[in-house]
């Protein structure tokens, strides 16, 4: 029978399967961080050990700070979150890109600039967008703190075959549309739990034309379309990324498991249970200006009226989620003030990333304030190499260090009560980046161009010339 | 885990909301706190209080309502982040429970894994039992066995996963099982090492 790419996969890593369905799969790398000590707790409480160190590593990013990281963490919760994840990976002879480790990052910019995501492997970690390592062509998915300690403990997770779907985008881009606006796009199509209970593979030319960043971000807003994982089959542009990456395999290895990779493609006439398309010059630069990420729209469009939307229930979201955010319907997006920038987050933190809002702001000044938090501290070094590190300061925004910081707030980066930003992270749910804050969601260009003249704008007369 | 077969006339609780995502379900500021001191209290904490602390009349609220075992929802409860807290939050509150047409696939998970059974009706049964809580009626019975919702003139049936259903009536711990199977993950563990030798990370590091 002609398989997927995620029937390979899952046919590659069931041990077994009950009678019910259930199927015990392997786990070949396991990602944990300061939020995983929940699952640690459970082990000590059971008596039990990491079954397999050597396929688990930590990483320190929900709560570090993004400043004055020479000095110790001021706030004491967030210290003690810091220093419990030391704590539970030195008790447990797990490696951790900790605080003061030059490769610490997001877990999910990590992974992949490490080489410890490969194509073919399953990859967990108590964070919803894991997906994001579907990229490779992994089996990819967030899980909760009890499967983590269920992966810590037997390196496996029992597992029910998620549906499938493709979604294809055919044809260019055009320029100043990427990733980002792929995903806001056929999320606000199909809603955000559009997806739910599929494995999505991400094809078509457009898809295949997308750098690894790209693909990385595309992958990561999966779950925001209610998809636990997003993948796309690895091909060259995969290989090319791969080699040299301290954890893949080298030299003649590499040639080897790169025939293995290769082979992970769906077999040509095998079904999906959903199909999706696009064409992508239908893709434009997509603003959120709801309360989930199905709220998006192209940037020249207006905001909805619920009064004309049919539905009762998405009538009655879209009056909420406007109450929420403070706008009028009819209003053009274009129009919207923001008070503040985010450039950051495993969706959009990624040296491309970084490239393409210094595009927009090279020789600019923004007129709100804002950070910009490189997506690894890796990423952040290149970015200085090249000089991007300048233009952001040039312009008026803060560099800091590499985290979360206000793609979530833990570390206390955070909007106050009421003020609007323009985010490249992935939730624009109320009260993410604090009580009360006000989340737009778009692309690096984007928010940078939001940057520059104050309120949600089209970033592509500003990249004329640029890209 | 506690075995759940049915809630005997529990005190239910409408949330006529959609898309309640786990950001709101549990804010992310009190996720630093160990679980001992139960995190009940932060359970939709901003939907239900003020920047001030006072109340803002959520159902949850209500004096009538307290010790809620059950709420019902609109669709894709529990979208967003993985934060079993969220789980917590609802547990440590009371809930045993959760009605909606449709939930976030990892907050499903989670909470069978902590013993709360989310239960899927369609889109007018949960606006039915929305309507008849909001208008007066303060209990339901959830039989778990008969996959029932009792308490409007008419039992609303609802569906779970068949496994999930079992893991609930029995209260089973999925890690038990596992361990009962440990000959085999070893064996399927030494073959694959030899079948996929590129799938550790590389040693050079
Ligand atoms: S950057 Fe945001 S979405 Fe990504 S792992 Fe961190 S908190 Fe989660």
């Amino acid at each position: 029978m002609p398989r997927t790419l995620v029937d390979k996969l899952w046919d590659q890593h069931a041990i077994l399967t009950r009678e019910d369905g259930e199927t015990l799969i392997w786990i070949d790398r396991h990602f944990v961080h300061e939020g995983s000590h929940h699952a640690f707790a459970k082990l000590k409480s059971r008596g039990a050990r990491v079954a397999r160190p050597d396929l688990t590593f930590g990483v320190a990013d929900h709560y570090v700070p993004t400043r004055g990281r020479a000095g110790p963490i001021p706030d004491e919760g967030v210290r003690r979150m810091v220093e419990q994840l030391t704590e539970n990976t030195g008790l447990h002879g797990v490696h951790l890109f900790g605080l003061d480790d030059p490769r610490q990052g997001i877990v999910h910019v990590v992974g992949p600039e490490q080489g410890l995501t490969l194509p073919g492997l399953t990859v967990v970690c108590g964070d919803s967008h894991t997906s994001t390592h579907g990229a490779f062509g992994a089996l990819a998915f967030g899980i909760g703190a009890s499967e983590v300690a269920h992966v810590l403990t037997t390196q496996t997770l029992w597992q029910r075959k998620p549906k499938r779907m493709r979604i294809s985008v055919e044809g260019p881009l055009t320029p100043g549309v990427g990733a980002k606006d792929i995903a806001l796009t056929w999320i606000a199509r199909l809603g955000a739990d559009g997806a739910q209970g599929h494995a999505i593979e991400y094809a078509g030319s457009a898809v295949r034309a997308l750098s690894m960043e790209g693909r990385l971000t595309l992958c990561n807003l999966s779950i925001e379309g209610g998809g636990r994982c997003g993948m796309v089959a690895p091909d060259e542009t995969t290989l090319a990324y791969l080699r040299g990456r301290p954890y893949a395999p080298a030299g003649e290895a590499f040639e080897r498991a790169a025939g293995d990779w290769l082979a992970l493609a769906g077999d040509a006439d095998a079904a999906f249970d959903r199909e999706v398309s696009f064409r992508g010059d239908e893709i434009a630069p997509t603003v959120t200006w709801g309360t989930n990420p199905g709220d998006a729209l192209p940037i020249d469009a207006a905001v909805p009226d619920p009064e004309r939307i049919a539905d009762p229930g998405r009538a009655a979201h879209a009056r909420d989620a406007l109450a929420y955010m403070d706008l009028r319907p009819g209003q053009p997006l274009t129009g919207i003030r923001i008070d503040r920038v985010f450039i950051g987050s495993c969706t959009n933190a990624r040296i491309e990333d970084l490239r393409a809002a210094a595009a927009v702001l090279a020789g600019r000044t923004a007129r709100v304030p804002g950070l910009v938090s490189p997506g690894s501290s890796l990423v952040k070094r290149q970015a200085e190499e090249e000089g991007l590190d300048r233009i952001f300061v040039e312009a008026g925004l803060d560099w800091v260090e590499s985290g979360c910081s206000m793609c979530v707030g833990m570390n206390g980066d955070l909007l106050k009560p009421g003020e609007r930003s323009a985010s490249t992270t992935n939730r624009n749910f109320k009260g993410r980046q604090g009580p009360g804050s006000r989340t737009h969601l778009m692309s690096p260009a984007m928010a940078a161009a939001a940057a520059v003249a104050g309120h949600l704008a089209d970033a592509r007369p500003m990249l004329a010339g640029r890209l | 885990m506690e075995p759940l077969r049915r809630l005997d006339r529990a005190v239910a609780c409408p949330l006529p909301l959609a898309n309640v995502d786990t950001d709101q379900i549990i804010p992310a500021r009190f996720m630093k706190q160990p679980r001992q001191a139960g995190y009940g209290g932060f359970l939709l904490h901003d939907l239900r209080f003020g920047p001030d602390g006072a109340a803002l009349g959520l159902s949850l609220d209500d004096p009538a309502r307290a010790g809620a075992g059950v709420l019902v929802a609109r669709r894709n409860f529990g979208g967003g982040s993985s934060r079993e807290a969220a789980v917590y939050a609802l547990v440590d509150f009371g809930v045993r429970c959760v009605v909606a047409p449709s939930f976030g696939d990892i907050f499903a998970s989670n909470a069978v894994n902590n013993g709360l059974l989310p239960a899927v009706v369609s889109e007018a049964d949960a606006e039915r039992l929305i309507a008849a809580l909001e208008g007066g009626l303060d209990r339901l019975s959830v039989d778990l066995e008969a996959c029932r919702i009792e308490g409007l003139p008419e039992p609303v049936s609802f569906s779970v996963d068949p496994v999930w259903r079992t893991k609930l009536l029995n209260g089973w711990d999925d890690l038990d099982l596992t361990l009962s199977h440990a000959d085999a993950i070893r064996a399927w563990a030494e073959a694959d090492a030899e079948r996929r030798r590129w799938a550790r990370p590389s040693s050079s590091c």
